[in-house]
């Protein structure tokens, strides 16, 4: 199959199970009675909605191409470092600081990208503009809290600019017998990352009992991890015709990408309390801000692209 | 200028949200003077992107005409996208009085938005206002004064810089103040004062 075909087949799926679950949406919310469940199915559906929104952003950048794929995360970028700076207290003095993450590392990140010079990306953010950052923040001479302020933007820029950078990286990677096609393994990625996140909130709600870190998030239990990371998983493995791999490869890489997913939702999840909020944002009705969906993105779009580019170039 | 303004609209809105947020009342679409807290030189575009479509159309920004004055792209902004109501802040250099001006514009039906203060203040709680308000809001009874509170513009562009950094920022109204009967205008200014506070 070629790359369009296999695009074709994929939001043909895509398309299906969303209506599927818009249908059962509307199914659920004409039965409900109780006022405890209204909200639950309400966010549903608010949800439900939020996918179309997003399943079709992400189809037209792929039918437009790399350039407006790498636009559109270095968006998603600019965005999330919105909401992760709004909610750390900075001062005045770190203004230059903050100006320069997001008018030069965030465009210069996805243009390395987009002129394929990997060995500067690889090292731009955590070697250049790690020291970069606090260099210039004592130039402005506020010692008050230096390290902490410091070190949480050099935290935020990491996470939702160096870290979510790897996903459309991906595009760099030329597999042999996959050329032409990394796009795909772009929306791979998207796709098990977020269906994990979906099916282990939809297995939580209906089976959860035992949550796994109550102090971090109550909502993630032992059964929403088991059954939906296995579910991803599974589903993963059968979207193996996407991608490069072997069934039991692509089987491999789906765990990887579940796993480092549910690290990075737990460990933003213990930033969010720390900061003492609930969500990041309010942008995408339902699912609370940008960084609420892209977290487990952060964590797991690193390891995935690194374990591909070992192993399979 | 409809699509300037558009333009102008989302650019402040991808810059710093300015997301409008009604605190204890429902939207209210009737005339008014909106008063805020002044901490940065976007205030006036955030309030101004924050309010719905209808109420933008009718509101007038007043603006010190010695900022927005000063090149053509500012004086273009101001008159023909913002169509803000340009005043003298300084008594000596006065050629007209700034209440005359915004006491036409109410009579017009029109809605301001006013920064009591007369001038950004360094930290997010405003300064003592100063006596327009007071006298505007006795000589229009029927106009209502909505306190409105800028949150986190006075981190987006504090004073002394030139480009915003992005941020969240929260455009909150609040409940329109009541009028007192014979209020002293001292005590009215400190009232009002304490309705943008309340809401930060």
């Amino acid at each position: 199959m070629s790359a369009w075909q296999k695009f074709e087949s994929l939001m043909a799926g895509l398309v299906v199970l969303l209506l599927a679950a818009s249908l059962i949406g509307a199914l659920l919310r004409r039965r409900v009675r109780s006022e405890q469940a209204r909200p639950t199915i309400d966010n549903l559906n608010s949800r439900i909605r939020a996918w179309w929104v997003m399943l079709g952003i992400f189809a037209v950048a792929f039918i437009a191409g790399r350039d407006t794929t790498l636009a559109l995360f270095g968006v998603m970028s600019f965005l999330a470092l919105r909401e992760f700076v709004t909610l750390t207290p900075t001062k005045p003095a770190d203004h230059l600081v903050l100006s320069l993450s997001f008018f030069v590392l965030i465009p210069a990140q996805y243009l390395l990208i987009a002129i394929g010079w990997y060995g500067l990306f690889a090292i731009f953010i955590p070697v250049y503009a790690f020291l970069v950052i606090p260099a210039l923040a004592a130039l402005s001479q506020d010692t008050d809290r230096f390290l902490e302020r410091t070190a949480k933007i050099q935290w935020g820029v990491m996470m939702t600019v160096y870290c979510v950078s790897h996903a459309p990286a991906l595009l760099l990677l030329d597999i042999p017998g996959f050329h032409g096609q990394s796009a795909l393994l772009v929306l791979f990625l998207l796709l098990v990352a977020q269906l994990s996140d979906v099916l282990q909130y939809v297995f939580g709600k209906l089976l959860g009992r035992t949550p796994v870190a109550p102090l971090v998030s109550p909502s993630k239990t032992v059964e929403g991890l088991v059954g939906g990371g296995l579910a991803a998983t599974i589903i993963g493995g059968a979207m193996y015709w996407i991608t490069p791999f072997t069934p039991r490869q692509a089987l491999g890489m789906s765990a990887i990408i579940v796993i480092m997913g549910f690290l990075g939702g737990l460990a933003l999840s213990a930033v969010k309390r720390s900061i003492g909020a609930k969500d990041w944002g309010t942008l995408i009705e339902g699912h609370g801000g940008m960084l609420d969906r892209l977290d487990s993105l952060c964590f797991a779009a690193p390891i995935f692209f690194h374990v591909t580019r070992y192993f399979f170039t | 200028m409809r699509p300037v303004g558009a333009a102008l609209v989302a650019l402040v809105r991808l810059l710093v949200g300015a997301h409008s947020r009604w605190v204890g009342t429902p939207p209210v679409c009737a005339q008014c003077i909106f008063f805020a807290n002044h901490t940065s030189h976007i205030d006036t575009l955030a309030i101004w992107a924050a309010l719905s479509a209808p109420l933008r159309a009718r509101s007038r920004p007043v603006a010190a005409r010695d900022y927005w004055d000063r090149d053509p792209v500012r004086r273009y902004l101001a008159v023909q996208v913002l169509h803000a109501l340009l005043i003298e802040r300084h008594r000596d250099a006065r050629q007209s009085d700034p209440l005359l001006v915004m006491s036409e514009a109410l009579e017009h039906g029109q809605s301001l938005i006013l920064f009591p203060e007369g001038t950004r203040g360094a930290g997010p709680l405003p300064a003592a206002f100063r006596g327009g308000l007071y006298h505007l809001a006795m000589r229009f009874p029927e106009v209502l004064l909505v306190p409105v509170y800028l949150e986190n513009l006075h981190r987006a562009l504090p004073k002394g810089t030139w480009i915003p950094i992005p941020l969240i920022c929260t455009v909150r109204f609040g409940m329109p103040l009541e009028r007192l009967p014979a209020e002293q205008k001292e005590s009215f200014l400190e009232r009002a004062r304490a309705a943008v506070v309340a809401l930060a």
